[in-house]
């Protein structure tokens, strides 16, 4: 059995994945994340295998989380790419995705045949609205160090993205082309 | 009719132009994904959509899952697996780009103007999502209470989403929703 704890200090990481831990990783991180896979990652990549430091593993993810693209997606890439290059990279990549697409299709095709069944769409709807609620604690949590600076450039462009793609259903690509260099901006000129 | 060949063009085209602006992920192109699909294109009916948000949430994996199910349910197994390459290859390859550079310009200025003026962005993408949600799944008032009680057991303590899930699933079987 591996510790659930983090290692101590000074411990040394364990020599890097083979291309088939790589796979077999990532599907394993995949497969056990319901609704956000990144403490999964973190349990398994640090705690388990010890193939990389709390550090590393935090200096990383917030590298990913600046990059497009699902959060998870990037650092398997980055990961994969650091430890068994471009192979690894993709490699981990299936791992990660090939068994969650395999079963969502499987799921997809039940309900192709049992969708209409009434009781089954009541569950779903259900589930949708208790998703629709933990994304609505999310933003209540971003909210609050949004306010804290005072400054109100930040709440303004958050209201403003909210309103032109969940309002008024604006395109994405427009929307965020004109909002992102001026958020930026502001960022810049606070620094 | 479009022929299956555009529909899949079509597919990967728009998929892979909105991966390159899903910040922090798929969660956050969720009403661009409904606009396309549904209003646009109509692949799909607001309740078709609510469906395949829900059996995405239910099914392990990373968020961008919901792009194969979306695949899945325009033209089958191939077109699932064009959306989901479309939705994945383009931060793949700048996350493969920049994961080789980056100890370049870690913690230089413009590097944390970005990250600090995504902040907002990101949080007004996700409300959006919120809302878009919200507007195909609560369909009568219980509803609506099952996403209110949800946000609140979620913001004021720690909750596993199977949980949340599992209830509002059972009140759906019950006849309450």
């Amino acid at each position: 059995m591996t510790s659930e704890t983090d290692p101590k200090p000074g411990q040394a990481l364990l020599s890097p994945p083979t291309i088939g831990q790589l796979f077999t990783t990532f599907a394993a991180i995949s497969l056990s994340g319901f609704g956000g896979v990144l403490a999964w990652a973190r349990r398994i990549l640090v705690e388990q295998r010890r193939w990389l430091t709390a550090d590393q593993f935090n200096e990383t993810f917030a590298l990913c989380s600046f990059l497009p693209g699902g959060n998870i997606v990037n650092f398997c890439v980055i990961f994969g790419t650091r430890t068994r290059g471009p192979l690894g990279a993709l490699v981990a990549l299936g791992g990660l995705l090939g068994p969650p697409m395999i079963l969502v299709m499987i799921v997809g095709a039940v309900y192709a045949h049992y969708g209409d069944v009434p009781v089954l769409h009541r569950m779903l709807t259900g589930v949708a609205a208790a998703a629709a609620g933990l994304m609505l604690a999310a933003v209540a949590k971003m909210v609050r160090p949004l306010f804290k600076n005072r400054a109100v450039a930040g709440p303004a462009i958050a209201l403003a993205t909210f309103l032109a793609i969940g309002i008024l259903h604006w395109p994405l690509a427009l929307v965020l082309l004109a909002i992102v260099p001026a958020s930026v901006a502001v960022a810049w000129r606070r620094a | 009719m479009k022929s299956e060949a555009g529909t899949l063009l079509t597919l990967a085209a728009f998929f892979a132009l909105t991966s390159l602006f899903a910040i922090g992920g798929a969660n956050s192109a969720i009403p661009e994904i409904h606009r396309f699909a549904v209003d646009v294109q109509h692949w799909l009916s607001d309740r078709q959509f609510a469906d395949s948000f829900a059996l995405a949430q239910l099914t392990p994996g990373p968020n961008l899952i919901i792009v194969t199910l979306i695949g899945y349910r325009v033209g089958g197994i191939a077109a699932a697996i064009v959306a989901t390459l479309a939705m994945c290859a383009p931060p793949c390859v700048i996350a493969y780009l920049v994961g080789r550079t980056a100890e370049r310009f870690k913690g230089a200025a413009w590097h944390n103007a970005i990250s600090r003026g995504l902040v907002p962005v990101t949080l007004g993408l996700t409300a959006a999502s919120a809302i878009v949600i919200v507007s195909v799944a609560d369909i009568n008032w219980v509803a609506g209470v099952v996403t209110l009680a949800t946000a609140v057991t979620a913001f004021s303590m720690r909750l596993h989403p199977l949980w949340a899930f599992a209830v509002a699933a059972l009140l759906g079987a019950v006849g309450l929703i």
